[in-house]
């Protein structure tokens, strides 16, 4: 796995303009092709972390320390897949509009590349048809338009704020796996955030779990859950619920 | 008392479905019957018999026996009412004129075009005002363009609307001479270059009500996740803040200027004194010198008709630009 | 995105404001009251700062430019303008402060039963509110003021009649949201009464914010005033009022302008004490 980063991310900090650490001199780098899982409680700034990749802060919040080397572009999928559309603009439009400021091409030929995407992400033909706004689709659809959205982008590194957290739980698996054979087929490296381990577990080669704005803990993923050194990483493993069945038989004894 | 009111009634127009159209519709009728019980009511709830106001503290009791008759006031208070609901729903009128002795209505109709020119031109102005100054200021957060423009609102708030016409007047009329001092001019230039200077003034009063909310309403949509998606895909910052986060935050505009509308309409009433202008401000003064009860009735109702009108439209339009109220498929 | 943030929050419960440490820390509440209490000493001590009576007329200096004798100048009947522009205020901010309280009280009341009892009471307070809201402020003032006969009279008519509804609006939401926490519930299923609740509970939680709205509602009042002076249908001269000042400066306005600016000034003046008084008891109240 030790070629060349794609992404280095050197004693980042990130603070409040009160002055209040948010990310507190994190360190990692990411190869080529990679997926990596940062994982923590909310709050823990991992949100923040893909912000400062992304090279855009929320207002109020500041790089004070570190920096952040990348040699290809990022593009970002949310956790919130409505609020990361334009309510007021048609889907189809909104990524063709980014087609056709990223590739270069003429508007017409923008709705077409937008069409195709979409129809590789799995979306219905009905998209073509007629107008289609975001909040008539669905969130699992939405999450498929914001992905489409970063792929036009035609990105290096995929940073992913916790893009299941606001779907069903069947949706989400769908999702999963969309993201997977997508990384599989165009090769983007990933950066993963999220605080359910299990996901991170199963799409991530390496984890880096944190706790108030500190990476207490790094490593291989079967090494870091099988090992934990850090209570803290324990607590989030132990937080994982195990089926009912295997619940019940265990109170039983 | 102006800004304290601006609650949005109409927040509620984005939960869905054709249902609201319907409450809201209904709701608007209802407060259309009420507006017209209060018109009547509005003369009788005060202390002081009309009769005697019009005839003066010194008539004597013959006359104002048969001022009670020409105003039916000698009828029980349900006789009267349900009379002037009639003529009201026959004619959509309040009365004759007691000087003029013609309908009610047709003298306010004849007032109407120059007020509602006069309003117009207002709006439109206000509203441009407003969207440069929010722009300005939420694209210039915590800099001093932002702080200049926020603090305007805390002064003008207690600007009297007349006195900021009077001002207009001194400044543009008599040092620089560029608009007529009052009265509305002949032709289409003429009226537009009388009107100028009392639309900016009626502006005025509204732009920093929008100013404010239009800003805190772009702030809030620069900060959210989708202008941080269009943003990370590249797209130039001009088309994101004058294709998106303009449109997102002009519809909670709209829908306040459709609760401040009745502020505009009263301002323009005040401001055509000012600038001697011939429309509805004017004929209410007459007729309040004159005593003209019924044409006095008759520019209240109609002026909050045209209330309860606008701002229905205006929730309807915005309810019917908003994609988020149509619903799934 | 639909909503616009309120500029004031709920304060959470009621908190004791801890003196003056606290208002020196709120830099516009303290100009607030610094300007406020200018205003309102000037107006106490005039008669003894000033030689000059304010209706007092001396044909002989009329329109005088300011000078060290008349700081203002002299209007048309030869009046000392800065005395005038003082005992105006005396008269205006009294007529604010009292045409406030009923419409203040009422609106709070109406407003509290309206959101914590909801249903019928709600639907029929918002109905009679909807319905003020659609009369153009300044239309029902000016007919109210008129027809219950000019002078400071009409004004308090008018501003018990259509005053109270600001309040109840602010108050309205703020005890609806009161309603839906968890303990009300809880206090009421216990059978507490509901005026034990209102007046014990609910009041401490929405009376500050309607004291702030109070603070923007006065400038409206004050602003209503000065206009129906200047239309002639408030306070009848020679009593001194910043509306009449205006319009008897009006005709003057190519000579002696500052006749009609300088009593609008004062107004605005006003207008930036209270304001400022009202944003800083905001924000305290918003401090834990």
């Amino acid at each position: 796995m030790s070629t060349e980063p794609v992404l280095e991310v050197e004693s980042l900090t990130l603070a409040a303009k009160s002055k209040e650490i948010l990310v507190n001199n994190i360190s990692f780098s990411l190869a080529r092709g990679e997926s990596l899982g940062l994982v923590g409680e909310s709050g823990s700034g991992k949100s923040l972390t893909l912000r400062a990749i992304l090279g855009l802060l929320p207002r109020g919040v500041e790089q004070t320390g570190g920096a952040v080397r990348s040699k290809v572009s990022s593009a970002m999928v949310f956790q919130d897949p409505r609020g990361a559309l334009d309510p007021l603009c048609p889907v189809v439009k909104q990524l063709a509009e980014v087609v056709y400021y990223r590739q270069q091409v003429s508007r017409r030929a923008a709705r077409t590349i937008a069409l195709e995407l979409l129809e590789r992400l799995g979306l219905p033909d009905s998209l073509r048809k007629k107008d289609r706004y975001p909040s008539q689709l669905s969130g699992g659809q939405c999450q498929r338009v914001v992905i489409a959205l970063a792929l036009a982008c035609k990105p290096g590194i995929l940073l992913c704020d916790e893009p299941t957290t606001a779907l069903d739980v069947t949706v989400q698996r769908q999702i999963i796996d969309t993201i997977t054979s997508l990384q599989h087929e165009l090769g983007f490296a990933m950066v993963f955030v999220t605080h359910n381990l299990a996901i991170a577990a199963n799409l991530c080669s390496r984890l880096y779990v944190m706790k108030q704005g500190q990476i207490v803990e790094h490593g291989e993923t079967l090494s870091l859950l099988q090992h934990p050194a850090d209570p803290y990483t324990q607590m989030l493993i132990d937080s994982v619920l195990p089926l009912p069945e295997l619940e019940l038989e265990g109170s039983r004894q | 008392m102006m800004n304290s009111r601006r609650t949005l009634t109409g927040a509620q127009g984005n939960n869905g479905s054709y249902k609201w159209l319907g409450i809201a519709l209904v709701r608007a009728l209802i407060v259309i019957l009420c507006v017209m019980t209060a018109v009547f009511f509005l003369i009788r709830i005060v202390p002081g018999d009309p009769a005697k106001m019009i005839l003066g503290e010194y008539s004597t009791p013959e006359a104002l026996k048969n001022m009670h008759h020409t105003l039916g006031l000698d009828l029980p208070l349900w006789e009267q009412f349900i009379r002037f609901m009639k003529t009201l729903f026959t004619q959509g009128d309040t009365g004759n004129s007691i000087i003029m002795g013609t309908s009610a209505r047709e003298l306010i109709m004849q007032r109407a075009p120059v007020t509602l020119l006069l309003i117009l031109i207002a709006c439109v102005l206000a509203i441009i005002t407003a969207l440069l100054l929010a722009t300005a200021a939420a694209t210039h957060k915590d800099k001093l363009l932002d702080h200049l423009i926020r603090i305007f609102p805390a002064i003008t708030l207690g600007m009297p609307i007349f006195w900021v016409g009077i001002l207009l007047i001194l400044l543009f009329s008599v040092r620089l001479g560029w608009f007529p001092v009052g009265g509305v001019g002949e032709g289409f230039t003429g009226t537009l270059r009388s009107l100028a200077l009392p639309a900016i003034t009626v502006a005025f009063s509204q732009i920093p009500t929008l100013v404010r909310s239009l800003r805190a309403q772009m702030l809030e949509v620069l900060e959210s996740d989708f202008v941080v998606t269009l943003r990370a895909s590249g797209i130039p910052s001009r088309v994101i803040l004058f294709k998106h986060v303009l449109r997102n935050s002009a519809l909670p505009t709209l829908m306040l200027l459709g609760v401040n509308i009745s502020y505009l309409i009263g301002g323009t009433l005040v401001v055509e004194q000012v600038f001697g202008i011939k429309g509805i401000g004017s004929l209410l003064f007459t007729s309040i010198s004159n005593r003209d009860f019924p044409v006095i009735q008759g520019i209240a109702l109609y002026c909050a008709l045209s209330v309860v009108i606008i701002s229905l439209l205006i929730e309807i339009i915005s309810w019917w630009l908003d994609p988020r109220t149509k619903g799934k498929q | 995105m639909t909503t616009t943030t309120p500029d004031i929050q709920l304060p959470e419960g009621k908190k004791q404001v801890n003196g003056l440490r606290r208002i020196w820390n709120t830099p516009s509440l303290l100009i607030g009251i610094i300007m406020f209490a200018v205003l309102i000493l000037l107006a106490l001590f005039i008669p003894y700062l000033s030689p000059y009576h304010p209706t007092e007329q001396n044909l002989s200096a009329f329109l005088q430019p300011p000078s060290s004798t008349h700081w203002l100048g002299t209007d048309q009947l030869g009046r000392d303008l800065f005395t005038r522009l003082i005992y105006a205020a005396r008269t205006d901010l009294t007529i604010m402060v009292l045409a406030e309280i009923i419409p203040f009280c009422t609106g709070v009341l109406l407003g509290m039963l309206s959101g914590y009892y909801g249903k019928w009471t709600d639907r029929i307070i918002a109905l009679i509110t909807d319905t003020f809201i659609a009369f153009p402020f300044y239309l029902i003032v000016i007919i109210v003021a008129f027809a219950s006969g000019a002078g400071e009279r009409g004004i308090y008519i008018t501003f018990i009649l259509v005053g109270w509804i600001v309040f109840a609006r602010v108050v309205r939401g703020l005890s609806a949201s009161f309603r839906e926490q968890e303990w009300v519930a809880s206090a009421q299923t216990l059978g507490l009464p509901g005026s034990r609740i209102i007046l014990r509970h609910l009041l401490p939680n929405v009376l500050p914010q309607a004291v702030v709205v109070l603070m923007t509602d006065m400038v409206g009042l004050l602003v209503a005033i000065v206009t129906l002076g200047y239309l002639g249908i408030g306070i009848a001269p020679p009593t001194p009022d910043w509306g009449t000042m205006i319009s008897d400066g009006q005709p003057f306005i190519t000579t002696a302008w500052w006749l009609s600016a300088v009593p609008g000034f004062a107004v605005v003046y006003t207008g930036i004490a209270l304001s400022l008084l009202g944003d800083g008891l905001a924000d305290i109240w918003r401090k834990k």
